[in-house]
């Protein structure tokens, strides 16, 4: 396989701030490569390097082979980018920035165009001021889909999406991959990232703290589970994989390991069950856990972590 | 508490309630406003309200004899084209020439600075989308315009005591330095309000204030036009404008504060209407709503994407400069008239070269107004690459098969090639206007152009170069345009003058004649900048 993105000790300071810290990042063609962080991590920083929009302090990157500050016109014919917060121009319609964004790139579908307009449920004539927050993301998701490209860069783009277009949000990234498109997607929210991905790079304080498939990743996941049950709860703290076990009377609230669920549920189910809600886990949380206590220690690799994780 | 036992008290409570909490916030909002513009405001006040205080010295040293400055406003006063730029001269002291020399000066961009204040405080709030989450507050639906005026009325009031005590320290003080202030700040406040009515009209702030500074330039012209036909402010058109009320306070010379009375009327008149549209519409929306658009677009290249977002204020610069042009172009046959058979004024006449001579000279002048109203349009143009980046619309563009230098073009094409559009417009305008001369007339108008082009090459460098401090581009036009109004009327020093890139232009039409020189030098000063501003933008970072 040959690689869409290739970025090996990446630094970029703004002022005395640090943005980027010796950052690494490799995405193969044809792949769907989520890009993970916290906040102010560096995820956007990394991807305005890529696009040539910031110039690196030093560090190698590559973008389809090229340099994407030198080369930036040329790769950007084979490049479509959608901005976690898409601003429009007030006076022009979504529809004209569809095509105006599609020229600015290799072209444009125009099936493909009518298709997406029409998945998204946007309307194409109205215009910049009057779109709600979700609907300026679908108006940079359908240029971005519907360009003839080589190279996906999704920044956030789902950011107030509803989820039904969440939904065809993903299918859409799918389609892009069964084309053979290569797709590096910045996003927060772990299970959107888990259905797509198919590998995975997580990022914090400007470097990358662990690159790999999501399989490899697994001990990451942990679902939230509250739930109020009938009777007092019984043996929860023995079962494994079970943390931060909080018992309030017949309230409960605990983390579980995602493949250690069934023996909760089975426990919770015997106590019997009045309400249960269940969340994946933040990406904020998953940091929290696993690299805020032991940050001294700078764990530079999965393994490191599944070991300070057990 | 005791029961209420009337209905009545509880009314008139839930009455006064409802009143104050349309105002809920106004305070907060208030120190947020002043706090936002605590380097822009106090900048406005003191370097406007200083200029009034070094026009005085200035001119008590020029003309330190009372009978210098007789000859000086009886020369003023005979010529009707004189009289319409900067009006009629009521009394010969140093105040009175104050005062006519800086009154409408003074009001105009008192005006220009409330209208900045009160849009950036209301539309371009809601505009961006702060105003909601500042309304969701305890903010009542009145008080973001209420602070906006009080913002505003604070500047003006500020303004006023800057006006007065300078004044009063360049030896020009007492009733006239009270009046004078009083008018230009009214005028500033009036204007303020008519910002206010115009930001409740249109969803962009960008127009708002369009609208109104084309009220304020209507307002000009109608003053200029009525001055040109009576010698003492009496015209129906001077009354017209809100900036010929300045004018006929007549400061130091027997002041008419009623005429403030007049002013303060039309605030409150206005005031009411801005707060009642305020009261009555959506957060965010407009009386005028936006219509849909096409559902296909046909702009694919960045100059169409920058002509389609810059063609609307080019077409308003474009109609303005015309009538403007127009309307000047009839008040120059005047240039040469004198009012009366003073054998002095006809002195002075001779000695400022006759018939064709003042004619030339009153041409000269306009087309000189006409370069450095252009050169606000060219920072204005340029400073869109600005804008665009800093809203972030530049970035996925330039995340586009564009190039830096490509997307950049596109603006500047226009910035550059719209003031050659504006003073072309203005040029014929002048010349349709006057009736003669058109080749003359529009060749001095172009000439101008070289001057605007370096002022939008330094605003293209300190974009491309600095672009934190891109917005200074104001200030130096700012300062070129103060040069060319205040300069020669308080014999500024050459070396003070030649900052400002109008002064090496050839006086045209008549003068010297044509002198490709500095016309050439100062083209080629403008590319040079054009270019460095242009490969600095290249080599930088784009913000975020």
């Amino acid at each position: 396989m040959t690689k869409a993105i290739t970025v090996a000790g990446l630094h970029k300071s703004f002022g005395r701030t640090h943005a980027l810290d010796g950052l690494d990042l490799t995405v193969e063609a044809g792949e769907v490569h989520g890009f993970l962080g916290p906040n102010g991590s560096g995820k956007s920083t990394t991807i305005r390097v890529l696009l040539g929009l910031l110039r690196a302090d030093s560090g190698a990157a590559q973008l389809l082979g090229r340099d994407p500050w030198r080369d930036a016109v040329e790769l950007h014919r084979k490049v479509a980018y959608v901005p976690g917060d898409v601003t429009l121009w007030r006076n022009l319609s979504g529809g004209e920035v569809i095509d105006l964004y599609g020229s600015l790139r290799g072209g444009l579908d125009r099936t493909r165009r009518a298709d997406l307009v029409d998945r998204f449920e946007l309307d194409p004539t109205k215009k910049g001021r009057t779109y709600s927050k979700g609907n300026r993301q679908k108006v940079a998701l359908v240029a971005a889909f519907a360009s003839d490209v080589d190279l996906l860069i999704l920044d956030e783009p789902t950011s107030g999406l509803d989820p039904l277009m969440e939904e065809v949000f993903q299918d859409c990234v799918a389609e892009e991959r069964a084309r053979g498109r290569t797709v590096l997607l910045s996003s927060h929210i772990l299970s959107e990232v888990e259905t797509l991905c198919d590998r995975v790079s997580i990022i914090r304080q400007g470097r990358t703290v662990e690159t790999g498939s999501l399989a490899d990743m697994r001990h990451l996941t942990r679902t939230n589970i509250s739930a109020e049950l009938a009777g007092p709860p019984n043996g929860l703290a023995r079962l494994p994989g079970v943390h931060d076990l909080e018992v309030q009377g017949l309230r409960v609230t605990l983390q579980v390991d995602t493949d250690k669920l069934d023996a909760v549920l089975k426990s919770l189910t015997a106590s019997g069950v009045r309400t249960l809600t269940s969340t994946p886990p933040t990406l904020e949380e998953l940091f929290l856990r696993h690299y805020a206590t032991d940050a001294a220690d700078a764990p530079g690799s999965g393994e490191d972590a599944e070991v300070a994780a057990r | 508490m005791t029961a209420v036992t009337t209905t009545a008290p509880a009314d008139a409570r839930r009455r006064t309630r409802a009143a104050t909490g349309q105002l809920a916030g106004t305070w907060t909002l208030l120190r947020l406003a002043l706090r936002r513009d605590r380097v822009m405001l106090p900048i406005w006040v003191l370097a406007l309200g200083g200029s009034f205080s070094s026009v005085g010295s200035s001119i008590a040293s020029l003309y330190d004899t009372a009978a210098q400055r007789a000859e000086l406003a009886a020369s003023m006063n005979g010529n009707s084209s004189l009289r319409a730029m900067y009006g009629p001269v009521f009394d010969d002291s140093v105040g009175g020439l104050v005062s006519w020399r800086m009154a409408a000066f003074g009001a105009v961009l008192a005006a220009v600075m409330s209208l900045i204040v009160v849009i950036r405080h209301t539309r371009e709030e809601e505009e961006t989308g702060r105003q909601e989450m500042l309304s969701a507050a305890m903010v009542g639906r009145r008080a973001p315009l209420t602070a906006a005026l009080l913002t505003a009325l604070i500047a003006n009031g500020a303004l006023a005591l800057v006006v007065a005590a300078g004044l009063a320290g360049a030896g020009a003080g007492g009733a006239g330095a009270v009046a004078l202030a009083l008018a230009v700040a009214g005028t500033g406040v009036l204007f303020a309000c008519t910002a206010a009515i115009a930001a409740q009209f249109t969803e962009s702030a960008r127009l708002a204030k369009g609208l109104t500074a084309a009220v304020i330039g209507a307002a000009f012209v109608l003053k200029a036009a009525g001055d040109s036909a009576a010698d003492d402010g009496s015209s129906v058109l001077t009354w017209l404008s809100p900036i010929g009320w300045a004018e006929n306070v007549r400061a130091y010379a027997d002041e008419r504060w009623w005429v403030l009375l007049v002013l303060a009327a039309a605030v409150a008149v206005q005031a009411v209407l801005a707060y009642a549209l305020a009261g009555r519409r959506d957060v965010g929306m407009s009386f005028l709503a936006t219509r849909p658009g096409p559902a296909q677009g046909r702009i694919a290249t960045a100059f169409g994407l920058a002509l389609r977002l810059q063609r609307g204020a080019l077409t308003g610069w474009t109609l303005s400069f015309a009538v403007v042009g127009v309307a000047f172009g009839g008040l120059t046959g005047g240039a040469a008239d004198l009012v009366g058979d003073n054998a002095k004024t006809r002195e002075i006449f001779e000695r400022m070269g006759g018939q064709a001579g003042l004619t030339d000279a009153f041409l000269a002048a306009m087309v000189s107004v006409l370069g450095m109203v252009a050169a606000l349009y060219i920072v204005a143009s340029v400073l869109r690459l600005h804008g665009e980046e800093t809203a972030g619309r530049a970035e996925p563009v330039l995340a586009g098969a564009v190039s830096r230098t490509g997307w950049a073009a596109g603006h500047l094409v226009i910035a550059f090639g719209g003031a050659a559009l504006l003073m072309t417009a203005g040029g014929l305008g002048l010349a349709v206007g006057y009736g003669h001369e058109l080749p003359a007339v529009l060749g001095a108008s172009l000439v101008q152009l070289p001057a605007i082009w370096l002022l939008g090459g330094v605003t293209v460098l300190l974009y491309g170069a600095f672009p934190k401090a891109a917005v200074a581009a104001w200030g130096v036009a700012g300062i070129c345009l103060a040069l060319g109004w205040l300069g020669p009327a308080v014999d500024m020093p050459q070396a003070v003058m030649g900052v400002s890139p109008f002064t090496h232009l050839p006086k045209l039409p008549g003068g010297t004649g044509m002198e490709w020189g500095p016309v050439l030098t100062l083209t080629a000063v403008a590319a040079v900048l054009v270019g460095a501003g242009v490969g600095a933008l290249r080599r930088r970072d784009v913000l975020s």
